[in-house]
């Protein structure tokens, strides 16, 4: 397999009053497994059901109320360790964080702090220039997500929806290891490209099934070096972390936003606190929530209602083995094996359907022109009337077939794009059409030959000027494929028209 | 390790537990007879002993990811102070 190289990224840096600044973020990327039941009970994870109607008593924390753990979410979360190159740990365990809020009735959250189900691990984060990072992963573990809290329906009261409570999250945990804003959005792009190809999470952000806590700090030029050396983090600044982002745009503000405040503190001879903070898109701000920051002191100690996670590497071995090709690998074969642009295949292997469509298509025939169809005519098409390709009315197949037609000689690149129109919009067989509707490239010399025979007699005083500026000759190509309503093939035209006028 | 008032306050307020400014001398002193009774155990020489985590050794119990509970929205509310349009509606909490 071809392996991809990249250039490091140059570093983003923010121009202070007095220095030049880097950035180092790292993050908290809470994932929801894709799951039909919640982490510890039988109760449904779909989204937008009636208020506290996916609610079972041991999310409700009704007394007595045990957690008997579900292994699909078990296995979600290794399967995401293998998809991120991480060691997966045969032995987890379960801890309880507790604070006080009103959509966590247990009064803790079960998580995995001292013993999590997946180690270090890393990401190739593309940047889409020829650059890319590589971000390691510190851990993965797994917990519950809380209820929902909404505040404006009435005015003196919150309302709480437990239908969330107790639904399997996977929190990724990388090391400070992104450099700028670009990097960061790109990053958690590629998680959920990742993620997407495994099916252990369906990346939909709206939905908060994928959301972010970023941790923000700033540095002199030269300081991350020292860190990366040492791994000693007093090196770097004090660092803030931006609750809950669930947007790329808002994060990318976010540390923008955040990382300037840093340096009007740091430059006037403040300190940066470490805190919690929010960050408030229609103010364009973060600000602190300090509220939170006594309530912070989370007290973590051992599940007693839960044994260790035990789990065998023969198991491992078989989750291994089912793995899908993953985006990384997928890409580095369609430039191998299709001869595609590093460009091209990344557009074609951003999600799973799209490269799936792009192989059928490719199979058995041109690489490059199966990409250039996929990519500028169907895609293209497909976002006109914002479709995906999970929706389009071409079939592989039939792409391909217009694709044969092209390579065989049968139509022109002209014709393939009318007839293309007609597949999409009326749909049928693609040879079929062509031979019903006459679009039939011409490639029977006679009659090319009778063509241009016509227009040169026609036109003598062209002929003259051609046979002085050999250039002119496109004219005739141009009045013979007119003739022939577009069909004549352009290479025999352009052969058959230079031999007559004995160019 | 000792706790003093403060610490006893901080940890009352931790659990949301109302105690009193003249409580707290008392109720530091009986933390720190708990924790001292507790701290013996740190005499006993553990190395090289693996934690217990059970008294009994047994596999944590799996389910299957099948939805086999919920729809009951009824019940689950059935206790609340205050609920309306199927929420539980709690006095005002916001950031």
């Amino acid at each position: 397999m071809l392996d991809l190289t990249y250039e490091t990224p140059k570093i983003k840096t923010i121009a202070g009053a007095k220095h030049d600044w880097e950035l180092v973020i790292g993050m908290e990327v809470h994932a929801q497994v894709s799951s039909n039941a919640k982490l510890f009970s039988g109760a449904s994870t779909r989204f937008g059901a009636e208020p506290n109607s996916n609610v079972a008593f041991v999310d409700a924390a009704m007394p007595g109320m045990l957690p008997v753990i579900n292994e699909y979410c078990v296995e979600q979360a290794v399967r995401t360790g293998l998809g991120l190159k991480a060691e997966i740990n045969l032995v987890s365990a379960f801890d309880r964080k507790n604070y006080f809020y009103p959509d966590l009735p247990q009064g803790y959250q079960i998580s995995q702090l001292y013993h999590p189900i997946v180690g270090e691990g890393e990401v190739l984060v593309e940047l889409g220039d020829g650059t890319a990072r590589k971000v390691r992963i510190e851990r993965i573990h797994m917990e519950q997500d809380a209820g929902k809290s909404i505040h404006d329906m009435d005015p003196n009261m919150s309302f709480v929806d437990l239908n969330r409570t107790g639904v399997c999250l996977m929190e990724i945990v990388s090391r400070p290891d992104i450099r700028g804003p670009e990097e960061a959005a790109a990053y958690i792009a590629k998680l959920r490209q990742i993620m997407r190809y495994l099916g252990t999470c369906d990346g939909n952000m709206q939905n908060g099934n994928l959301r972010a806590d970023v941790n923000v700090s700033i540095c002199l030029p030269g300081a991350y070096e020292k860190y990366m050396e040492t791994q000693d983090f007093s090196h770097l600044g004090t660092r803030c972390e931006i609750k809950n982002m669930n947007s790329m745009r808002f994060i990318q503000q976010a540390i923008e936003v955040e990382a300037r405040r840093q340096i009007a503190i740091v430059e006037g001879g403040g300190e940066v606190e470490q805190e919690t903070r929010l960050y408030d898109p229609d103010k364009g701000e973060t600000r602190s929530m300090r509220s939170k920051e006594e309530a912070h002191d989370y007290r973590y100690f051992p599940d007693p209602d839960l044994m260790p996670l035990e789990i065998e590497q023969a198991w491992v071995d078989d989750i291994a083995k089912a793995l899908p090709e993953l985006p990384d690998e997928k890409k580095a074969r369609f430039i191998s094996d299709f001869g595609l642009s590093d460009y091209d295949a990344s557009v074609l292997t951003a999600d799973v359907e799209s490269a799936g469509y792009f192989e059928a298509v490719a199979e058995g025939r041109d690489g490059k022109l199966a990409a250039n169809w996929v990519i500028n005519e169907l895609f293209g098409r497909l976002k006109k009337e914002d479709h995906d390709i999970t929706e389009s009315p071409v079939s592989p197949a039939q792409l391909g077939g217009i694709i044969e037609l092209i390579t065989k000689g049968d139509i022109s690149g002209k014709i393939a794009k009318d007839l293309f129109e007609i597949v999409y919009t009326e749909g049928g067989e693609p040879s079929e059409i062509v031979e019903k509707r006459g679009m039939k490239q011409v490639t029977d010399t006679g009659a090319i030959e009778t063509a241009v025979d016509e227009v040169i007699a026609a036109n003598p005083a062209q002929v003259e000027k051609a046979k002085a500026n050999p250039k002119l000759a496109g004219w005739f190509v141009g009045q013979v494929m007119k003739a022939t309503g577009g069909k004549a093939n352009p290479k025999a035209v352009n052969q058959i028209v230079a031999a007559k006028l004995g160019l | 390790m000792s706790i003093d008032q403060n610490t006893a306050a901080k940890v009352a307020k931790l659990a949301r537990i109302k105690v009193e400014e003249d409580a707290l001398p008392a109720l530091a002193s009986e933390f720190n007879t708990i924790l001292g009774f507790i701290e013996q155990l740190n005499e006993v020489d553990v190395e090289g002993v693996e934690p217990m985590v059970s008294v009994t050794p047994m596999r944590l119990k799996r389910r299957d990811d099948v939805v086999t509970d919920g729809d009951q929205q009824d019940k689950v509310l059935s206790n609340a102070p205050d609920a309306r349009e199927g929420f539980f509606a709690v006095p005002k909490v916001v950031e």
